[in-house]
């Protein structure tokens, strides 16, 4: 099937050629920080991670949320997600990816990497999490790749694939509750002390993933022969539609708890990162956008007439997705760190080579996605034909 | 580096020797060396002087102390032994420090209260690792790196370590720092007996282990003129404990259960 992706009219090639000179320019800055070192990243000694571990832990939710594909479909026997479960599997692919080389790239010394697993520890959630994620890709590659063979060769589905399938299921909510776990097990951090921020986590991540796939549904839709479908586009969004809420709701109960118990370890970084702290609060703007957005996003997906707009629901999934990703992506991780255990405010704001990698990554990531995408509207196509 | 040369030399002459006198005795070397501990295939002597404890601590007697100046000598005690670079640009980001002075609502910031007695408003404390009987870095670390030693020290293997920086986000006492870049243009002069560090590991204070082997108190202890007592915790004749007896002493971040092993008399 591999060969399908070698094979595509004009504007697939310029497509690719011009995501592959992304990723060489971010390539070229990964071998700057590589040869000087993470000093050319925003990072300090207080905000010790940055804008990689962000993207990360934004992209574990992108990757678990296909499970809010499988369990219809496989679960609860839901035939229209049949059509396009493997869009969120090749989706969770192209994810997971991604959050392995936004880790490799934050290494200080990457080539050993290895020790890892050379030095297992299962003391460490990161040696969790390397598994977790691992094991997820290769199921997601696996059940994917098995099952549009099937499709396109009018087979059933080999009865092996069966029990992965349903492995998948909990292995997607172990993917982000590890990653959560990263954070909320670490005491002095009053920011993800808090043992909702697993469960936030899904829901933002059930939020995010599925808001994307709408978005590529459309565009499938747009630029290929085939059609995801509108009866799946509504259902997706009704997930959005709780996911979303879910996410605000699970917020606010933090809000509640930090505030109301009035506890200063806690309550700092939320001062930091909404009103400012000691006048700092370079991500002020940004975490009222994301506030702004996700309500936006919540009034346009709960009134019927405007989720089944499309052109309505577009706007409201970019509304979902980028407002969850200033919240994940920008805020969750420096906002931990500001102020820091001794209660000094020093702020952090990614360099642009290091927002340079992470585009370059993010290419890479859009580079597999198309190439697996590729695939499977060939083989839709194909097989509709 | 030697360790794993040697080790590999014995693997592949033992897979050699497997061709010529057959499995078993290969097979029992590679039983004996995987016996849980790394370290079964050569011992480590101690040095006949070299100090022992259960866990070492240290009491900080901040009476003794008046001002920065009173600090800096053992902060450069310490930072020139153990080769720790003088970062001056971007100071605050990529500064690399084993142990530093700061005010008191820094060091202790779940003690400091809106009214402080002068003295101690104005008093700069010393900070370093905390060698916590239970320590939250040691317990995030993937990759054994950074671990704690039977005498109590957590100590941190440089040449492990994988630039994580996740035993920079477990410890609450902001203890840990990272080579952001290459250090060694930093060092003012180098000191040939420590090692010096490449740039993405995180070092930190060692409480001078390398001092302890040979029968040294830590530099930070020996500059201080007597006002750092240093000892074994769990031993009840030790100074240390005879000062915890009879002071009241504080400790940072009490309430998060790590156990620091750094007490100060305030």
């Amino acid at each position: 099937m591999l060969e399908t992706a070698l094979k595509g009219n004009k504007g697939y090639y310029r497509w690719m050629a011009a995501i592959v000179a992304v990723i060489g320019v971010g390539f070229a800055c990964y071998l700057w920080q590589l040869k000087d070192g993470l000093g050319i990243t925003g990072m300090s000694r207080d905000v010790s991670w940055g804008f990689y571990i962000a993207q990360f832990t934004f992209l574990v939710g992108v990757a678990a949320s296909a499970v809010m594909l499988v369990i219809p479909y496989y679960l609860h026997n839901y035939k229209a997600f049949g059509k396009i479960a493997i869009l969120g599997e090749f989706l969770a692919v192209a994810s997971v990816s991604m959050c392995l080389m936004f880790i490799l790239a934050d290494l200080g010394q990457p080539m050993r990497a290895l020790n890892m697993i050379l030095h297992p520890t299962p003391g460490s959630v990161l040696f969790w999490d390397m598994i977790v994620l691992n094991g997820y890709l290769f199921l997601n590659i696996v059940i994917g790749w098995k099952v549009l063979e099937a499709e396109r060769n009018e087979v059933m589905v080999a009865g092996w694939v069966k029990p992965l399938i349903y492995l998948s299921v909990p292995w997607a909510v172990s993917i982000h509750t590890v990653t959560a776990f990263l954070y909320c097990g670490l005491p002095g951090r009053g920011f993800w002390l808090t043992a909702i921020l697993a469960p936030r986590f899904l829901a933002s991540a059930f939020a995010a993933g599925p808001s994307l796939l709408i978005l590529l549904c459309l565009l499938i839709r747009k630029i290929t022969n085939f059609d995801p479908g509108r009866e799946q586009i509504q259902s997706l969004a009704k997930i959005v539609t709780y996911a979303i809420i879910m996410n605000v709701f699970f917020f606010l109960c933090e809000v509640f708890v930090v505030f109301y118990s009035g506890i200063p370890e806690h309550m700092d970084h939320f001062k930091y990162l909404f009103v400012g702290l000691h006048g700092h609060g370079v991500l002020v703007p940004w975490m009222w956008t994301s506030m702004g957005l996700m309500a936006l996003a919540i009034l346009l997906l709960v009134n019927p007439a405007t989720r089944k707009d499309e052109s309505v629901l577009v706007v409201a999934c970019i509304c979902v997705f980028v407002g969850t990703w200033i919240d994940k992506g920008l805020g969750m991780i420096s906002g931990g760190f500001v102020p820091n255990p001794l209660h000094h405010v020093n702020e952090y704001v990614p360099t642009t080579p290091e927002i340079v990698i992470a585009i370059g990554i993010y290419a890479t990531g859009i580079f597999i996605l198309s190439v697996l995408f590729k695939i499977v509207v060939t083989v839709k196509e194909e097989v509709s034909a | 580096m030697m360790q794993s040369s040697r080790r590999n030399f014995l693997k592949i002459a033992g897979l050699s020797a497997v061709g010529i006198s057959g499995a078993k005795p290969v097979l029992d070397a590679f039983a004996a060396e995987g016996h849980g501990d790394e370290r079964t295939e050569f011992e480590i002597r101690k040095n006949e002087k070299a100090l022992t404890a259960q866990q070492w601590g240290m009491v900080i007697d901040t009476r003794k102390f008046e001002s920065a100046a009173d600090l800096e000598p053992l902060i450069e005690a310490c930072h020139s032994l153990h080769n720790v670079p003088h970062i001056d640009e971007n100071k605050v980001r990529h500064e690399v420090k084993w142990i530093w002075e700061d005010e008191y609502k820094h060091v202790f910031p779940t003690l400091a209260g809106k009214f402080v007695d002068e003295r101690t408003e104005h008093l700069p404390f010393l900070a370093l690792c905390n060698h916590c009987e239970n320590p939250p870095c040691v317990r995030a670390c993937p990759t054994k790196a950074t671990f704690k030693r039977e005498d109590g020290i957590v100590l941190m293997d440089f040449h492990r370590c994988i630039g994580c920086r996740f035993c920079m986000a477990a410890c609450p006492y902001g203890s840990r720092s990272f080579n952001f870049k290459d250090p060694r243009p930093f060092i003012k002069e180098r000191n040939p007996e420590f090692p010096t560090r490449m740039k993405g590991v995180v070092e930190k204070c060692n409480f001078c282990a390398e001092r302890l082997a040979v029968g040294k108190k830590p530099a930070c202890v020996e500059a201080s003129n007597g006002a750092i007592a240093f000892g074994d915790m769990n031993d009840p004749e030790s100074e240390v404990r005879e000062l915890l007896k009879s002071n009241y002493t504080i400790r940072r971040k009490k309430g998060l259960g790590t156990e620091p092993a750094v007490y100060y008399i305030v």
